[in-house]
């Protein structure tokens, strides 16, 4: 059973002091449910990410349903860390393929700023071991990617600036998307002279703290046809891989073991060649919560050799126009990372790429029909690997 | 934080209820009431030898007598064997790191450290191992030599660490 998006919805990211928590979720469910077509009634499944922690509600999937005065429809809470969203959409892919539901609401959501920063710095930074890392040495979630930094730079020769231009140009597209948190370009001057955050990243290679809420609503290949969707895309495959807690328990620290296997997985069921994949995919949202993170994801995407990551940043070949387009929704960087929305997030911009809605200067030329999307939770201690189409499989 | 709680106390008196203004949006906030401490108490019961070896200066992991699997962090059980016959023996001192990091940003429950070192290195007999790096992170690169060192850490306890090996 083939299943599709019908339907989308993503509110405003950023620091959203203006609404709660079951508010900022309708500002996705609503347009999401408007532009599928369905009701209440329609919807058998409802699959909500959310990480929590930092927000006050625990009892999401509940509030929504009551705020949202859904019935009869049955309800999970989903989290993988930051890949929460793309673990979402993995619950009511395999409800729909299974046979089990027909029409599925899958909501990603976090509201991070009910907590002050520091809060969210504490918790964020115990998404790994939390005995053998956290309680006795403090690593923090971006010391954790910064390890991965470091041994890239030493390995492969890149630097701080190399780094500095993903940043640069994340912003450059957030500033183009009306729903980013940063809607503004930033300079590689700006990015190489913000502080320190974990060596060697500072402030400009790190993904904000954020709020925000996306929604999709998917659907079987028997109701498309009965409901007569035109507007639609189609999730070709799902990859799915997991890492040690412990990083001190895995072989390299210049890829994650858990984005390779989700890739490769992904990419043999879609049919795509795994050599060059990029040939047969028009454009990518990859995980950057740091910067050197989508150097890397270059890498484990197959989007370049193992090495030769840094040199599609340097020539510019992840901007529209070049080998692949990546993260021209501004990525985590610049649009945001809201810990449970980011996957449906991604799930929303394939949508709007595929179909050609994305904004003016962000629109990429579709040409094969797909478009991939890679979640990271933790540092690779989860990956999903998502490839979306406009034909199905 | 401590300025939304000081106007929640004072709209308390003033206007009935605990909220505040967030500065920058201007919306309305409700300061909670309600205060979490968070304390987790975790079993080492299983594992208590390797704090008995830390004492004596010693980094302990576990090996499984059947397959010969050494484990670190130490683990009960060996699932390749599905069996818990375990001996402790003690790592090699001695390694190479592997990376770094310096945590600029701390969580709230290490600030009272100055910015530290977070390192892994790979150890003689092939155990990966994190700690924190004693010294100038400057002076250490990736490849180079570093050694094993338990003392006590600030906070009175002891805990092992990750130092450059000179020359
Ligand atoms: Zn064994």
């Amino acid at each position: 059973m083939s299943v599709a998006i019908i339907g989308v919805g993503h509110s405003r990211f950023g620091a959203r002091k203006d609404v709660n928590v079951p508010e900022l979720a309708w500002e996705a469910i609503k347009p999401a449910m408007q532009s599928a077509n369905v009701e209440q009634k329609d919807i058998d499944f409802m699959v909500v990410g959310t990480a929590g922690l930092w927000s006050s509600e625990a009892a999401v999937p509940p509030l929504l349903y009551e705020y949202g005065m859904f019935e009869d429809v049955g309800s999970m809470r989903v989290e993988a860390a930051c890949a929460t969203g793309n673990a979402a959409i993995r619950v009511g892919y395999t409800a729909i393929e299974s046979g089990e539901a027909d029409a599925v609401l899958v909501v990603g959501l976090e509201k991070m700023q009910e907590s002050p920063n520091p809060t969210v710095i504490e918790l964020i930074g115990r998404f790994g071991s939390y005995f053998w890392e956290f309680e006795n040495f403090g690593l923090t979630f971006p010391g954790y990617y910064a390890l991965h930094a470091t041994a890239y730079m030493a390995k492969y020769g890149a630097t701080e600036e190399d780094f500095a231009k993903v940043a640069v140009k994340n912003h450059h597209y957030g500033a183009k998307n009306p729903k980013a948190q940063f809607q503004r370009e930033i300079s590689l001057e700006q990015a190489i002279n913000s502080p320190y955050v974990a060596w060697p990243f500072k402030l400009f290679d790190c993904s904000p703290i954020t709020d925000g809420s996306a929604a999709v609503i998917l659907a079987s290949e028997e109701k498309v046809k009965e409901w007569g969707i035109e507007e639609k895309i189609w999730i070709l495959s799902q990859g799915v891989g997991t890492g040690t807690a412990n990083l001190s328990r895995r072989e390299s620290f210049t890829s994650l073991k858990s984005a390779s296997y989700a890739a490769e997985v992904a990419y043999r069921k879609a049919g795509i060649d795994i050599d060059a994949p990029y040939r047969q995919i028009d454009g990518a949202d990859v995980h950057d919560c740091f910067t050197a993170a989508e150097i890397i994801a270059y890498e484990d995407l197959r989007f370049a050799k193992r090495g030769e990551g840094v040199e599609l940043i340097r020539e510019e070949q992840t901007y529209i126009g070049g080998r692949i387009p990546v993260n021209v929704d501004g990525g985590l960087k610049a649009k945001g990372h809201p810990i449970g929305a980011t996957g449906v997030s991604q799930a929303v911009e394939a949508f709007k790429q595929l179909l050609n809605k994305a904004e003016n200067g962000r629109q990429i030329d579709v040409k094969n029909g797909r478009y991939l999307a890679h979640n990271v939770g933790g540092t690779g201690h989860y990956t999903y690997v998502t490839i979306y189409g406009l034909e199905k499989r | 934080m401590e300025d939304l709680r000081r106007a929640a106390e004072t709209n308390i008196r003033e206007y009935g209820f605990p909220v505040a203004i967030d500065e920058k949006s201007g919306a309305l906030q409700w300061v909670d009431m309600r205060d979490l401490t968070v304390k987790y108490i975790i079993s080492i019961e299983n594992i208590q030898n390797f704090f008995e070896g830390l004492k004596e200066g010693k980094l302990l992991a576990t090996k499984c007598r059947k397959c010969g699997e050494v484990f670190f962090p130490p683990q009960k059980d060996c699932p390749r064997c599905m069996d818990e016959d375990m001996d402790w023996i003690e790592l090699k001192n001695e390694g190479t790191l592997d990376t770094l990091t310096v945590i600029f940003v701390r969580p709230p429950s290490f600030a009272a450290y100055d910015p530290y070192t977070v390192a892994i290195a790979t150890l003689e007999d092939g155990v990966k191992v994190t700690a924190w790096l004693k010294g100038d992170p400057k002076k250490i690169k990736p490849g180079q030599k570093v050694k094993i060192e338990v003392s006590r850490r600030k906070e009175g306890y002891f805990m092992y660490e990750i130092v450059p090996v000179e020359g």
